[in-house]
């Protein structure tokens, strides 16, 4: 009630306390109480928190106090209301719930990656459709107006037939889809919008965009731990505390799990109780290197197999598109997509002569997987870019032909109305010579290649799922095994392969969407229409796992590996920006000598002068040098300095284990386990060796007294035991004598040869009697 | 923001809000979840914070909890009289803790108390064979289940007592790869 006359300590202190109450509140949901507990501590902490705010906005700078204190809550509410939003928006929550009850949370997290990819590409698309069409198509030229927004003359009666636009070719060539439609003007429409700057912004702030989200992703997964224990350090224990999975809700998901577990068990106890058997090494490791050089031949067969296939190709883009079947148009997708198709089975089977455990099984498939997609993408990569290569060199013929073209029309109009203020040529936009357009045909490449993927995809669940479940179904009436035991039985879902399968498409849309601006949206629709049909497939095709093994400890290895794509990714897009020419006459870079120059002309026209100064002592590599080694030279320090924490980790962690060690042998009065401790006992003098001891001169009374008043301490404990207790001995740092001490300590070192610790006076003595 | 609901008041829902992992919409979600185990006893208007409980057999039906072996023993411990009559506090309260937002130290704490069967804060070897009697649904051999049981204690027993005390446990689980995947309820 007297809070004007309050002192600043006092304030200081009520401040605390207020900041205490505000953190309390915070973190209420955390604290292991029961709810009315943590019910009636907040309204305490509320009800203080109101008072004492009030109080401490008395006195100097009340107003800005009182503010911050408005602020701050409109901000929680803020923050809240917006939570409870995204919590409202996320989409397929009661789908996964049933796909989590019926199949566990292996399964369910396929799904739940699959959600998140669908938000990211959802963000990409938002950022590509509101930044690069949307001006293109509102405020840019409309279809028809310029060459390159039409359809050339002599395709224009074949362009709205079906097989012409699902090639992507016709009028979806020349649509906002492709980087051909674009137009170069610096700016468009009213709002003075730079598209192509907007464009070359937004095909590298994708990838920005998406390296920011996986980071923070994997952030946030590595916090849930589960590190730290070595192998088989807990396993009965997991398996006990940790293996049941909460999220079941079916009978006979319940069922199977309770199976899986008991075997689990019987599993364990057997390799307790068994010795490792003897296996033919030499023979395990042959059939392990056959099985990889097998694996080794598969992958370059289907390397040289794309390579071949997209040669092929170009052969056939010469030919007339009439005369080839559908077949072949669309050879390349297809094979690769076949590839991705068959290949993986054939690892597993190949992967049955390494005979490893479960895990590490998967490991290696998962590894192989990985290999094979990879090799494929850029396979097709390199070979994509022959094609870009040899349009280029068209492009150049071209170039000169309508420059050419030009000038002698020019001539000719100069020659014959003898002016010099020359109209431009009047040809209608469809007839003008038109150069190969390398980015659009790369962006329909790409486009082609998500397709097909996605057909052999879908094909494959029905087939390989459906019409499989259908058949063990309906046909086990009349045949002569149980198709549902035994072979083929019903499909279980291949998590690992749908997971990688989701990130390689992932990184052909990142390759992609700078071609093909409307290849993301594509992309998202995938998503869509995936996310719906696998759950039903999942749901009606497939049964729960046998028994589910982890590819790794932390959730972080898929995005890990997602990562990994993301840069694979980035590489070839760069390349281009930074050292392909753009073609001449399509895209919103058509005229200039690279991409990047966009950038450069923007600053040196529409920002101010200094920035343009900044930007070439930036550029100047006097600067870039040292820049570069110095990034260098902080990673150096960066990892070594990470070393020492894992080692100063690695330091403690055994300290504790060796405490705990010493702990429990103590209790159980067993003998030190520690090496070392048992290395300093052998060290210690061993009395066996030792003569009998002769009476000396007494020491002076004193060291007797103390002597005598310490010994009994220790003796007590070990009566008649000659030996010594070696922890509490060498910890207490305790004398030596190891039988009980009834007289005065005699003499250390009594025989003349025995120098050990004699002292002056002793040696004096004895000097005199051994003379 | 469809204000029209009576079941709580503003403040209610802010202080459940302060005090789970739930949003609004969530929080009425389990009211009707609630009300829905046993609707002649549970009141539609909670404003008035009504005393009310709903008994360990009607809770265990519903389908998060039906198939899981310790079902009785995660309502036990969620209920305030220990018997498993819940009032809605403590509903909310078992599935706040139980789902994904939930941090790791919390579900350690909790699972401790679930996996104890005598409550005497230590998990002896008799919790052990329950536990695994359950998961297992007696499948297993009593010498085995006893060399499970002896197993687990020397893993996980760090001050030698035969018994594990929350520290064991909570050094145990913090290593455990899984746990919080498979700790985790969805409602």
């Amino acid at each position: 009630s007297d809070e004007e006359s309050m002192s600043e300590g006092e304030m200081e202190a009520l401040k605390e306390e207020v900041e205490e109450k505000k953190k309390l509140i915070a973190t209420l949901r955390t604290k292991p109480w029961r709810m009315k507990r943590r019910l009636v501590h907040l309204k305490e902490a509320q009800e203080f928190v109101e008072r004492f705010e009030g109080a401490l906005g008395k006195g100097k700078g009340r107003k800005w106090y009182a503010y911050k204190v408005m602020m701050t809550k409109k901000l929680i509410k803020f923050k809240r209301d917006f939570e409870n939003f995204k919590t409202a928006c996320i989409p397929w929550e009661r789908k996964i719930k049933e796909v989590e009850s019926h199949f566990g949370s292996s399964v369910a997290s396929y799904f739940i990656f699959l959600r998140w990819m669908y938000g990211l590409n959802l963000v990409l698309f938002g950022f590509m459709f509101g930044l690069v069409m949307l001006p293109e198509i509102l405020m840019g030229l409309p279809y028809g107006s310029i060459a390159r927004k039409t359809v050339p003359r002599a395709e224009q009666d074949t362009a709205m037939d079906f097989s012409v636009l699902f090639d992507f070719n016709g009028y979806c060539k020349y649509s906002f889809i492709f980087y051909g439609y674009y137009n170069n003007d610096r700016m468009v429409g009213v709002l003075k919008f730079r598209l192509p700057l907007s464009y070359l912004l937004v095909g590298v702030g994708i990838f920005g965009y998406s390296l920011m989200v996986v980071v923070r992703t994997m952030a946030r997964n590595s916090n849930e731990g589960g590190e730290g224990a070595e192998e088989g350090e807990f396993t009965f224990s997991w398996k006990m505390f940790t293996s049941w999975d909460y999220l079941i809700g079916n009978p006979e998901t319940a069922d199977n799990k309770y199976a899986s577990i008991t075997t689990s068990f019987k599993e364990s106890i057997v390799d307790e109780q068994e010795n490792q058997k003897d296996e033919n090494i030499h023979l395990r490791r042959f059939l392990r290197v056959l099985a990889n050089f097998m694996i080794l031949c598969s992958l370059g067969g289907s390397g040289f197999l794309i390579y071949y296939v997209v040669k092929r190709s170009q052969d056939f883009a010469e030919m007339d598109n009439k005369e080839l079947s559908w077949l072949e148009k669309n050879e390349v997708e297809f094979v690769m997509s076949l590839l991705g198709l068959v290949c993986p089975p054939l690892f597993e089977t190949i992967a049955e002569l390494e005979d490893y455990h479960p895990r590490i099984a998967l490991k290696w498939q998962l590894g192989r997987i990985f290999a094979l997609f990879l090799g494929n993408l850029y396979t097709f990569l390199f070979a994509l870019f022959d094609e870009v290569n040899a349009k280029l060199e068209k492009e150049k013929v071209i170039k000169n032909e309508t420059i050419w073209a030009l000038n002698e029309y020019y001539a000719n109009y100069s020659s014959f109305h003898n002016t010099t203020d020359i109209p431009p040529p009047n040809v209608h936009p469809a007839d003008v010579v038109r150069g190969p357009c390398w980015e659009t045909g790369v962006g329909i490449e790409f486009v082609k290649l998500i397709v097909s993927d996605m057909q052999v995809t879908y094909l494959t669940i029905l087939i390989g799922d459906f019409a499989r479940a259908v058949i063990v179904r309906f046909l086990n009436y009349c045949w002569c095994w149980d198709l549902e035991a035994g072979f083929p039985s019903y499909g279980e879902f291949d998590i690992s392969g749908n997971v990688l399968g989701l990130v390689f498409n992932q990184g052909m849309i990142w390759m992609g969407a700078f071609y093909a601006p409307g290849l993301v949206g594509l992309n998202v629709l995938r998503l869509l229409t995936s996310m719906y049909y696998q759950c039903w497939a999942v749901m009606s095709c497939n049964v729960p796992h046998e028994r589910v093994f982890k590819a790794s400890r932390s959730n972080n290895f898929y995005m890990g590996l997602l990562l990994l794509v993301l840069f694979l990714s980035l590489l070839p897009v760069v390349y281009t920006i930074m050292t392909l020419p753009p073609s001449f006459d399509c895209g919103p870079f058509s005229g200039q000598e690279k991409m990047y120059d966009v950038v450069m002309e923007t600053i040196e026209n529409d920002l101010p002068a200094f920035i343009g100064n900044i930007f070439t002592y930036a550029t100047n590599p006097g600067l870039i040098m040292p820049a570069v080694l110095l990034m260098i030279l902080a990673l150096y320090y960066l990892n070594t300095t990470s070393k020492g924490y894992q080692q100063a980790n690695l330091d403690l962690k055994r300290k504790m284990q060796m405490a705990r060690d010493e702990e429990k042998n103590r209790r159980n009065n067993k003998d030190s386990t520690n090496q070392v401790m048992k290395d300093l006992e052998a060290l210690l003098p061993d009395r066996s060796l030792a003569p009998p001891p002769e009476e000396e001169e007494e020491p002076p009374p004193e060291v007797v007294v103390e002597k005598v008043a310490k010994s009994p301490k220790t003796k007590k404990k070990k009566g008649e035991k000659g030996e010594v207790d070696l922890q509490k001995e060498v910890s207490l740092a305790a004398e030596n004598p190891k039988g009980p001490v009834t007289r005065a300590p005699g003499s250390r070192g009594a025989p003349a040869g025995n120098a050990k610790g004699t002292q002056p006076g002793k040696e004096r003595s004895r000097g005199g009697a051994s003379k | 923001m469809g204000n029209k609901q009576t079941t709580f008041t503003d403040e209610q829902l802010e202080a459940f809000q302060d005090c789970t992992f739930f949003t609004r919409k969530e929080i009425l979600r389990l009211h009707g979840r609630y009300r829905e185990l046993a609707p002649h006893l549970v009141p539609l208007d909670y404003t008035n914070g009504p005393d009310i409980r709903v008994p360990l057999a009607l809770i265990v039906t519903m389908p998060e909890l039906k198939e899981n072996p310790f079902r009785d023993r995660i309502v036990e411990t969620f209920s305030e009289d220990g018997e498993g009559n819940q009032s809605f506090n403590d509903f909310v309260d078992m599935f706040s803790v139980l789902c994904e937002a939930s941090p790791r130290e919390l579900k350690t704490i909790y699972a401790f108390k679930i996996y104890d069967y005598n409550r005497d804060n230590f998990i002896c070897k008799e919790d052990l064979h329950q536990t695994l009697v359950k998961l297992t649904k007696g499948e297993l051999s009593a010498e085995e289940v006893s060399l499970v049981c002896d197993k687990v204690i020397e893993e996980a027993d760090l001050d030698g007592d035969a018994k594990l005390s929350f520290s064991d446990f909570e050094n145990m689980i913090s290593k455990a790869p899984d746990f919080l995947s498979n700790f985790h309820i969805r409602i």
